[in-house]
């Protein structure tokens, strides 16, 4: 909302520098997003008509213009704008004068052509409006005439507010004036409009109302006498500033009343509106309008409507008016509305119709019903003219404004506060909330009709507050007999973070949004994944089921960037449809890295790394195949004999179609899953004191069986055996075809004695057989 | 007996100082006091000496082969260090030259800003509380005040899922419903952060991110005031951004808090004095923040007459890119190694 200063000041005699202003608004909460001074800066601008333009030689984005600026001699400038012609007349900025922004025009040469001043596009002097070329002005002024005469510009400061949409009140001049007169300790007064009463004898505006529930007041008024044209100067200036803009009298009185008052409200040309009257009723589904803007719109019997005294439609209530009964030139006679409608079913109308307005923001929130009266007859005030008829006002379901009990104590335990009575009643009593203590430390308070958000103590006490100043308020700081802390799983996923960076791989932040394309490119499932029904992009409406996609397509958008070798990692959700009748799509926290330029072992490694940083206990690593992943270099990864996930290579044909031309490792693991198996340390297992014994066993294998199944069954063949090392894997002549060569050093221990070679002769023994016989392995010699 | 000692020692000396190396040093040692050389052939023939000869023959050969072992010794010594030093110098290594094999990689700058978060309010007696991002409607919206209809919920450009009836799950708009979960999932006393994901329908652009993360705070105990709200914002701001970062509360509005406030910090560039960072203000918005609104502490069976608590909240991202000078939040997202290599 954009509110020039001297608007406000129509309403409270505010006088203070605007840096206080501003603070001032922003310690309301009516946040400040720019401050805007025009009129300022314009001593020395004059209107000057264009005499003649003339190319400059060897320019060609400037040009050498002559215009009359009220003196006996043509003055010569240099422009840069092309968008004027001879006879236009243009705000001319003298020798001397200083622009706001403290630009000084002074004389200069360009491309050794004088310029003696500067032509100004709004912008330079202050004024709404793009830099997109000079000011051209209307017709009739004299040249020379100062610039702010001219245009009846005073100065004066225009701030932009961000209002909330607990405050409809505030979507007002009056409602911004009367919180700084309330802060400030200024009087406050809406003005009574100087209209006669409509006693002019025609006859009034029938209005009917048959939708009670959704329209709980409604004013028409028929007001005769129209001529329409433009606004006078003044009216047009608040409308700019305020950032609309000036269309005609009526409009632009309408328009004003709506700035001004928080009113909406909308004048129908009464020759166009058979019966002379209105009904207010529901739509039948499927019933069509042409609203102002020459579009059709379908509604439902959700949406309510303005129609003529034949029922048929002139617009849609609190949202826009119909194109039927628009104000036109030939226009003398208008029909007022004024209205009060349910805010919820404005909200839901404009949404389902997609159709915001200046009007529905205002009613969706809640307008104030009181002041419909005044703002008709503010209306026919701005436009000079009376009612032709005593005014309408038809009633139908209001909200009763309701008077809150306000503990004192309540306040000042919410606050931390130590307020009396008194001086809640000094707070709340200038912004209109009515107060009677009833007993000590009890207040009755009567919500103003324009605050339909406060409804109860707590609504209250945020006024106190408000008023009070957020500032005012001692700071403190509470004391918890809590100890905080992170969770075991929040520590440990710190701890894996560490752990994959310490491996040399970066964190990236992929995007929880793929096409359904991008997730089969990664030979993944599209179909089961979870749908966005209104996504930004409309092919980027699925949550990643994997962090697969997000990561390959970092790799890509690297190697695309001659960055080869990257490795990546990430820990974020992903998401799988529901079970049937759950309520919720199934997400968890997942882990993968992606290591390009690697292959399959470093995965390997970098499990182990994982494994070993957690202390995981019963881990396993069986060969298996996983969506996405390189079919025969991927392993199933078991904790406790549950999967956690895959390790291995990205499968090569979705490296193809990245576009990534090295192998890449990968691990994907659920973290949830992964960090709720049994982990980390145990009680301390002492080391034995005495010394070890090493043997070295090689065994012929079939190549189908894993080695790490072999290097289990050693580990678990006796008791005695304490580590066991995979060091040698050999194919080749010595061995049949179909088999390999796998060689283990077992490291042999007792907690109590020295070995004897008869202890490790009997090992060497069982662990041999018992390889041979679960395996079909063979002891080499 | 040998007629002239002197000549013995200084040929002795000769000899070892003209051994090369260690190995000649050992086979000049034993000819010159080795068992077969002349001076122990001298000590072994002293015996047909009387004993005051002897005795004098004695001390002088003594001397000669102490003469002797001194020079092996001194010639030993630098033979090695001569030794050690030609083998060090074979063994010299540009340490430039060696290409880094091991690599550390980077945790993402959000994150790191995340966790650092998280360390201050831990210091601060908070626990982390975490959520899941696809939310039901009421714990997006319903629990926290936003009944259906109601126009606060236009502030939030949701995006939906197409699970169950339409327009009841959603990927949630802020990490508000993690407070819900966490009040239904406990009594008061509460001291909680909870960081995470959001997701908007907003275009991504220089400032805004369609998923983008934020951190929310709750409190809730007996006696809990809107001071205590300041307070607490205020301890937090300078423990995260330093001595002399405060903050400014400005009344606003959110359907789940009130009284309701924004807050802004004293701007961390110019220390409040005003600069192009901070629009020459001196402050800089960073969230939301209020007393829990009665109607929230109703959704979890709290009593508010009992309980009363505060929340606040803000974005991570935001904060964090501002203060690296990071002027795109897609940046963020690019995962480009020479982005993620900078933290």
């Amino acid at each position: 909302m954009r509110v020039p200063l001297s608007w406000l000041c129509d309403f409270a005699p505010l006088d203070l520098p605007v840096d206080e202003l501003v603070a001032t608004l922003n310690d309301l909460g009516l946040a400040v997003e720019s401050v805007d001074r025009v009129g300022e800066g314009l001593d020395g601008v004059v209107v000057a008509q264009v005499l003649e333009i003339d190319a400059i030689p060897g320019a060609d984005k400037i040009r050498r213009v002559m215009v009359d600026a009220g003196g006996d001699e043509a003055v010569q400038v240099v422009c840069g704008a092309w968008n004027f012609a001879v006879g236009d007349l243009v705000p001319l900025a003298t020798v001397g004068s200083v622009l706001p922004g403290d630009f000084a025009i002074g004389a200069r040469k360009m491309k050794g052509v004088a310029s003696h001043g500067m032509l100004c596009a709004p912008d330079e002097l202050g004024l709404p409006g793009a830099h997109d070329g000079i000011l051209v002005l209307p017709e009739g002024l004299a040249p020379g005439t100062p610039f702010a005469t001219a245009m009846g510009i005073t100065a004066d400061v225009v701030v932009e507010l961000e209002i909330n949409p607990n405050r409809p009140d505030a979507m007002s001049v009056v409602g911004i004036a009367r919180d700084l007169a309330a802060r400030l300790g200024l009087d406050f007064a809406i003005p009574e409009p100087a209209v006669g009463d409509g006693g002019g004898g025609a006859s009034s505006a029938a209005v009917t109302i048959e939708a009670p529930e959704r329209c709980g007041r409604f004013i028409g008024a028929t007001i005769g006498g129209i001529s329409v044209g433009p606004s006078p100067a003044w009216i047009a200036n608040r409308l700019t500033l305020a950032g609309m803009r000036p269309i005609n009298n009526v409009v632009d009185a309408s328009n004003y009343v709506m700035l001004e008052l928080g009113t909406p409200n909308h004048a129908y040309d009464l020759a166009q509106l058979p019966g002379r009257g209105l009904v207010v009723r529901r739509a039948e589904d499927g019933e069509a309008i042409v609203t102002l803007d020459d579009v059709e719109r379908t509604l439902t019997s959700e949406d309510l409507l303005i129609c003529d005294a034949e029922r048929q439609p002139v617009g849609i209530a609190g949202i826009m008016g119909g194109a039927s009964s628009e104000i036109s030139d030939a226009t003398t006679e208008v029909l007022l509305e004024a209205a009060w409608f349910l805010p919820i079913a404005i909200s839901r109308s404009s949404r389902r119709l997609k159709l915001r307005t200046e009007a529905s923001a205002r009613f969706e929130k809640g307008v104030d019903p009181a002041i419909l009266d005044v703002a008709v007859r503010r209306f026919c005030e701005l436009l000079g003219v009376e009612p032709a008829a005593p005014i309408t006002d038809e009633r139908g379901e209001l909200p009763i404004a309701p008077t809150v009990r306000v503990r004192r104590a309540r306040v000042n335990d919410v606050l931390g506060t130590e307020l009396a009575d008194d001086d809640i009643v000094g707070l709340l009593d200038p912004i209109g909330f009515t107060t009677a203590v009833v007993a000590p430390g009890q207040l009755d308070v009567g919500i103003p009709s324009w605050r339909p958000d406060s409804e109860i103590e707590i609504d209250v006490i945020e006024e106190v507050a408000r008023l009070y100043g957020y500032s005012a308020i001692p700071r403190t700081i509470p004391t918890s007999s809590l100890t905080g802390g992170l969770t075991p799983y929040q520590r440990d996923r710190r701890l894996v973070r560490q752990l994959l960076a310490g491996l040399g791989s970066s964190e990236a932040w992929s995007t929880t949004f793929l096409s359904s394309e991008s997730i089969a490119r990664c030979g993944l499932e599209p179909s089961s994944a979870v749908v966005v029904t209104n996504p930004l992009v409309a092919d980027e409406s699925l949550l990643r089921p994997s962090l697969l996609p997000g990561l390959v397509a970092a790799l890509a958008y690297n190697g695309a960037r001659r960055q080869p070798g990257v490795h990546l990692f990430e820990i974020g959700k992903v998401f799988r449809a529901p079970a049937p009748g759950a309520p919720l799509p199934v997400e968890w926290e997942a882990v993968a890295v992606a290591m390009a330029g690697c292959d399959a072992t470093e995965a390997r490694s970098a499990w182990e790394v994982l494994a070993e940083g957690l202390l995981l206990d019963d881990v396993h690593l069986e060969a298996g195949e996983a969506p996405g992943l390189h079919p025969t270099r991927t392993a199933r990864i078991l904790v406790g004999g549950v999967l956690m996930g895959h390790l291995g290579e990205v499968d090569p044909d979705v490296l193809r179609l990245h576009g990534i031309e090295e192998r890449v490792a990968w691990l994907e693991l659920d973290l949830e899953a992964l960090l709720g198996a049994p982990h980390g340390a145990g009680l301390y297992r002492p080391i034995s004191k005495f010394p070890s014994s090493d043997i070295d066993l090689a065994f012929e294998v079939d190549d189908a069986v894993p080695a790490g199944t072999v290097a289990s069954t050693l580990r678990q063949g006796d008791d005695l055996v304490v580590d066991v090392v995979l060091f040698d894997v050999y194919r080749g002549e010595q061995v049949r075809s179909g088999r390999r060569s796998i060689a283990f050093t077992v490291r042999l221990q007792a907690a109590d004695r020295t070995l004897t070679d008869d202890d490790v002769a009997a090992v060497r023994r069982r662990l041999i057989d018992g390889v041979e016989s679960a395996h079909g392995a063979a002891l080499r010699g | 007996m040998i007629d002239d000692i002197p000549a013995l020692l200084d040929d002795a000396r000769r000899r070892i100082e003209a051994a090369a190396d260690l190995e000649e040093l050992r086979s000049v040692g034993a000819d010159v006091v080795g068992k077969r050389s002349a001076l122990s052939s001298a000590k072994a023939g002293l015996g047909s000496l009387d004993p005051d000869a002897r005795r004098e023959a004695g001390r002088a050969l003594n001397e000669v082969r102490q003469a002797i072992e001194g020079a092996i010794g001194e010639r030993q010594a630098a033979l090695e260090a001569a030794a050690r030093a030609t083998r060090l110098e074979a063994e010299r290594l540009d340490l430039t030259e060696v290409v880094a094999t091991r690599r550390r990689g980077h945790l993402h700058l959000v994150t790191q800003a995340r966790d650092r978060l998280e360390d201050v309010f831990i210091g601060m007696g908070f626990t982390v509380a975490d959520g899941p991002e696809a939310e039901t409607d009421w714990y997006n919206f319903g629990a926290l005040n936003f009944p259906p209809g109601h126009p606060a919920r236009n502030m939030y450009d949701t995006l939906y899922l197409e699970v169950g009836e339409p327009e009841t799950v959603v990927l949630r708009t802020h990490t508000s419903p993690t407070q819900i979960r966490v009040m239904e999932a406990g009594e008061p006393p509460i001291y909680s952060v909870m960081p995470g994901r959001c997701y908007r329908q907003d275009t991504a652009d220089a400032s805004h991110l369609p998923n983008f993360h934020q951190i929310e705070g709750l409190v809730v105990d007996r006696g809990i005031t809107f001071g205590d709200l300041a307070g607490t914002l205020d301890s937090f701001t300078s423990a995260y951004f330093g001595p002399g970062i405060t903050t400014r509360l400005r009344p606003s509005y959110f359907p789940f808090t009130e009284p309701s406030a924004e807050f802004d910090i004293t701007c961390v560039f110019c220390g409040g004095d005003g600069c192009r960072s901070c629009g020459r203000t001196g402050w800089l918005e960073l969230g939301g923040c209020g007393m829990v609104h009665p109607n929230v502490f109703a959704s979890v069976g709290y009593d508010p007459e009992v309980w009363s608590g505060f929340a606040f909240g803000f974005g991570i991202d935001r904060m964090t890119a501002q203060r690296s000078g990071i002027a795109d939040l897609r940046d963020l997202v690019t995962n480009d190694i020479r982005f993620l290599e900078q933290f």
